[in-house]
């Protein structure tokens, strides 16, 4: 039913209303003393070094990229899952010929080391 | 009892949830932060706050008020915008998700009978996963915003966890999904009660990765990377002060909220009390019934105030039980190495919860050939090869072999390492 969706919108609403209410009244009632200091990165004391926007491990990538993989096949899981029952067995060969497949790519990104980080 | 007509009424009653709801998290959340101080202080055998008020009841009032008042600084160089719009992105979110858990049994009212749920949307824990998942963006953009570097590596680790372990998680919603036919969280609750068992006993591997899931995506010890003090002094709110500081505060204790009502809800039968079958009731063909009798007529439910009240109660304790679980687990295990986190999620987590999908529904099915009907013999079956997988799962799986520290690595890895070691002796 659509009209079940009409709490979801309101408290969704609600939600950013709060953030943005929070956000407003400490604006308004904080004090605002500024020196050179305290807007300067904090970085346990020390001067800042270098920029910040620097070059960073490409492994982050590398996760990135089987994340979106292998929540797909999450995703694509789930059909078949909540009919599962009805379903029966030809289904289910077909999914695990879908998990062999993708167990095999996660086997050869482990051998090829994406999986490793030190 | 009918359900409650589309309508004026069933805004209201809609609207009057929706504060309801929004009002309790947000004083739970509050109430949380004092629990954690407090059961943080008892396990180290401290008494923790406990002078604003009796016993530090005003504790979280205090706080707040000394949030909303002091100044807050931002780094001149950050980029101003998505300053902003970080502790926004991740509070917004996090209030918002606990919108689809049903807390307590439908309320009888002159209307009709309301559902104890804010929105019983079909799509049910699917937007959970949505939700959850667009609170990462909070946290990367706070890190990257802040233009401060260990805010960065703070914001960089919270994306690379989060959703690594949004993988398992969604594979061990997967086992649910298939036990209930379903995605609705209402219908999960029901199937519980029509089963006989709590989830927790026919999928209790599926349970051992949610929970392990859920500390990681809340960030909680012994996943806290993010951030970890003694490597980026609180990664990506760093440069976070007064209110903006709280927000992030509010949404990482509304996600363990959140996390918890799905533990309790997904695995532990949600607002059903336990061994009493009188709070059994769902809807059918626009009627609230218990159940079918022998003929398989349906048989009408007989909701009350005070059956809604033991419902509610039921869920608060379960929900309550394992907010404490987080905070305990929080004061007894220590920190893990990113990579030891990273290779947790990707080589034990991953594969093991697709093995286990499979083994399932294989196992559902094969039941379903023998003609076993859904029910408690249904439910111990599974509970017989699931436990025999959560056995072979802690005791086969991993020893040390993938998520080990220095010493597995001396013990696993032949010659050169533990030459070396020899030598430098």
């Amino acid at each position: 039913m659509a009209t079940s969706y009409i709490p979801l919108l309101i408290i969704l609403g609600v939600s950013v209303v709060n953030a943005v209410g929070m956000a407003v009244a400490s604006h308004v009632l904080n004090p605002s003393r500024p020196t050179p200091q305290k807007a300067m990165p904090y970085e346990s004391g020390m001067i800042p070094l270098g920029d910040t926007r620097a070059r960073f491990s490409i492994k982050f990538y590398m996760v990135a990229i089987s994340f979106i993989v292998f929540d797909l096949e999450a995703i694509f899981l789930i059909p078949w899952a909540v009919r599962m029952r009805e379903l029966g067995w030809g289904p289910f060969v077909a999914v695990f010929l879908f998990v062999v497949v993708l167990a095999v790519g996660l086997a050869y990104e482990w051998k090829k080391g994406g999986l490793e980080w030190d | 009892m009918t359900p409650i007509e589309p309508g004026f009424w069933f805004v209201a009653a809609g609207a009057a949830k929706v504060l309801a709801v929004f009002s309790i998290v947000m004083v739970a959340v509050a109430y949380m932060t004092l629990a954690e101080r407090r059961v943080s202080a008892f396990i180290q055998d401290r008494l923790g706050p406990n002078r604003v008020g009796r016993f530090g009841w005003l504790q979280p009032i205090a706080d707040g008020i000394k949030n909303i008042l002091k100044e807050e600084t931002m780094p001149g160089t950050a980029s101003r915008f998505y300053f902003l719009l970080g502790p926004a992105l991740a509070i917004i979110p996090a209030t918002a998700t606990f919108a689809v858990i049903p807390f307590a049994a439908p309320l009888p009212t002159p209307k009709g009978a309301v559902d104890m749920v804010v929105a019983d949307v079909p799509v049910g824990i699917l937007y959970i996963l949505a939700l959850s998942s667009l609170a990462v963006y909070g946290l990367v953009l706070a890190g990257w915003a802040s233009n401060n570097k260990y805010a960065f590596l703070g914001g960089l680790r919270a994306s690379a966890q989060m959703i690594s372990y949004e993988v398992a998680l969604g594979l061990s919603l997967i086992a649910v999904l298939m036990m209930t036919g379903n995605v609705t969280l209402t219908e999960v609750v029901r199937q519980q009660q029509e089963l006989g068992l709590w989830f927790v006993l026919p999928l209790s591997l599926a349970f051992v990765f949610f929970v392990v899931s859920a500390f990681a995506e809340t960030n909680r010890l012994p996943f806290d990377m993010p951030e970890a003090e003694s490597e980026l002094i609180t990664g990506y709110h760093t440069e976070y002060s007064a209110m903006k500081f709280s927000m992030f505060f509010i949404a990482e204790y509304a996600h363990v909220l959140t996390a918890s009502a799905l533990m309790a809800t997904l695995f532990f039968g949600g607002w059903d009390v336990p061994f009493w079958k009188g709070d059994n009731m769902f809807w059918h063909d626009g009627a609230l019934i218990r159940g079918f009798d022998e003929a398989g007529a349906p048989v009408l439910a007989a909701p009350s105030l005070w059956i809604t009240l033991a419902t509610l109660a039921s869920f608060a304790a379960k929900t309550a039980f394992f907010v404490f679980l987080f905070i305990w687990v929080r004061w007894t295990l220590p920190r893990f190495r990113y990579d030891q986190v990273m290779h947790l999620g990707w080589k034990v987590m991953l594969p093991a919860a697709l093995g286990y999908v499979v083994l399932m529904a294989g196992t559902m099915l094969v039941l379903a050939q023998l003609g076993v009907e859904f029910g408690l013999r249904y439910g111990l079956a599974l509970t017989g090869v699931s436990g025999l997988a959560t056995l072979a799962f802690f005791f086969f799986l991993d020893r040390d072999r993938i998520v080990g520290g220095a010493h597995a690595k001396r013990k696993f890895s032949s010659g050169r390492l533990a030459s070396a070691a020899a030598s430098n002796d």
